[in-house]
């Protein structure tokens, strides 16, 4: 075991910030690459006219958690010290409905607002604005809202743990869906007006 | 740079690789993923303190976002990788020929339609973030890739949401 780098003292908080600026450059060039500076093509996937944020996520999400599976079976990398997002149900569950139409409206999630507005389109760049209000808002609600966000907890939970089986079963099973989604999304492309490209 | 031709997207698949490889290697790296909404919660908690500091230190959300060195590393890190972002972007798009000021919208509607859209939506979008706990970066790449159930059905629920909005918003874009 020697990853985490960071948790294993390869590096301390200063060159952190260098990581961070490095994989930062990395998520923005891939977002902007894939298209996602451009709330047209985005929108389409929503009007099955082009399925490209399907095809990324699920390729994204396919690659990362093969890659942190076979890391830590071959010992490299301690899957433990992996901050593990804990699990609300109730609220992502409306948490991500709620997200949804503020992304088919305003066109954006908050990282392609980030490469849209530093790409000059001016409606990604406003939809940044609007976030810190919606996140302000929020803020200052919280007291209201906090037994509302913190209901339903179920603490560090995965889809092996809820399926009762392996993790690496979990891993191929999801590998399995993500390629008959890819054919299912080509398809359902057919049928539509073509993929959005820029300009 | 306005003048070229823009060049064409990258294969979606191609695109998603590269970026599970960045996902990745921020695991690899520094124990965490990726992450948007949490940078600019931080920036939002920033100004309110900046404004009004008594107000939120009063604030037990704001309070936590304020950092505590504990927790003020990480906090700082997200705000660093998201200047990251924008600076990726931009080099994405120049070095593509695609940098162009306009306003991406459907043909039915007018900019300043779009642009009202963008920032309700944005503001909408934001709020939910808080709720969920995280973005489409942040929750669902992140808790995806580590299979977190609660990240699966937050972003079953975005497809849901938006599919169940299009039909309503479609002049804005088809």
């Amino acid at each position: 075991m020697n990853a985490p780098l960071y948790q294993y003292g390869a590096f301390g908080p200063g060159a952190s910030l260098i990581v961070a600026v490095a994989i930062g450059l990395g998520f923005g060039f891939c977002l902007e690459r894939a298209g996602f500076g451009n709330a047209r093509k985005l929108a389409a996937q929503f009007y099955l006219n082009d399925l490209t944020v399907f095809k990324v996520m699920f390729t994204a999400i396919v690659t990362a958690m093969t890659g942190l599976y076979l890391l830590s079976r071959i010992g490299v990398l301690d899957l433990s010290l992996i901050y593990h997002l804990p699990t609300y149900l109730v609220p992502q569950l409306l948490g991500g409905l709620l997200f949804g139409v503020g992304f088919v409206v305003g066109g954006y999630c908050p990282g392609t607002s980030c490469v849209a507005a530093s790409s000059g389109k001016i409606d990604g760049l406003v939809v940044i604005p609007g976030m810190m209000a919606g996140i302000w808002i929020f803020v200052e609600l919280y007291p209201r809202l906090e037994g509302f966000v913190n209901m339903t907890p179920m603490g560090d939970f995965d889809l092996a743990q809820l399926a009762g089986v392996p993790y690496g079963a979990m891993v191929l099973l999801i590998g399995g869906v993500a390629l008959a989604g890819f054919w299912m999304a080509n398809r359902i492309e057919r049928g539509g007006s073509g993929a959005v490209g820029p300009e | 740079m306005t003048s070229r031709t823009p060049r064409p997207y990258w294969n979606p698949y191609f695109a998603g690789f590269a970026l599970g490889l960045v996902l990745l290697s921020a695991f690899v790296s520094m124990g965490r993923g990726l992450g948007i909404s949490g940078a600019v919660t931080t920036t939002v908690v920033a100004g309110v303190a900046a404004v009004a500091p008594a107000h939120a230190e009063a604030n037990p959300y704001a309070a936590a976002y304020l950092g505590d060195g504990r927790t003020g590393l990480f906090k700082d890190w997200l705000v660093i990788e998201v200047l990251g972002v924008l600076a990726g972007g931009l080099l994405s798009a120049v070095l593509a020929g695609r940098f162009r000021w306009k306003v991406e919208k459907g043909p039915r509607i007018s900019a300043r339609g779009r642009l009202m859209a963008a920032f309700g939506g944005g503001a909408v979008m934001g709020f939910a973030t808080r709720v969920a706990r995280g973005c489409t970066s942040g929750q669902a790449l992140t808790g995806g890739a580590m299979l977190s159930v609660g990240s699966w059905v937050f972003m079953l629920a975005i497809f849901a949401g938006a599919y169940a909005t299009a039909y309503f918003v479609r002049r804005e874009w088809t």
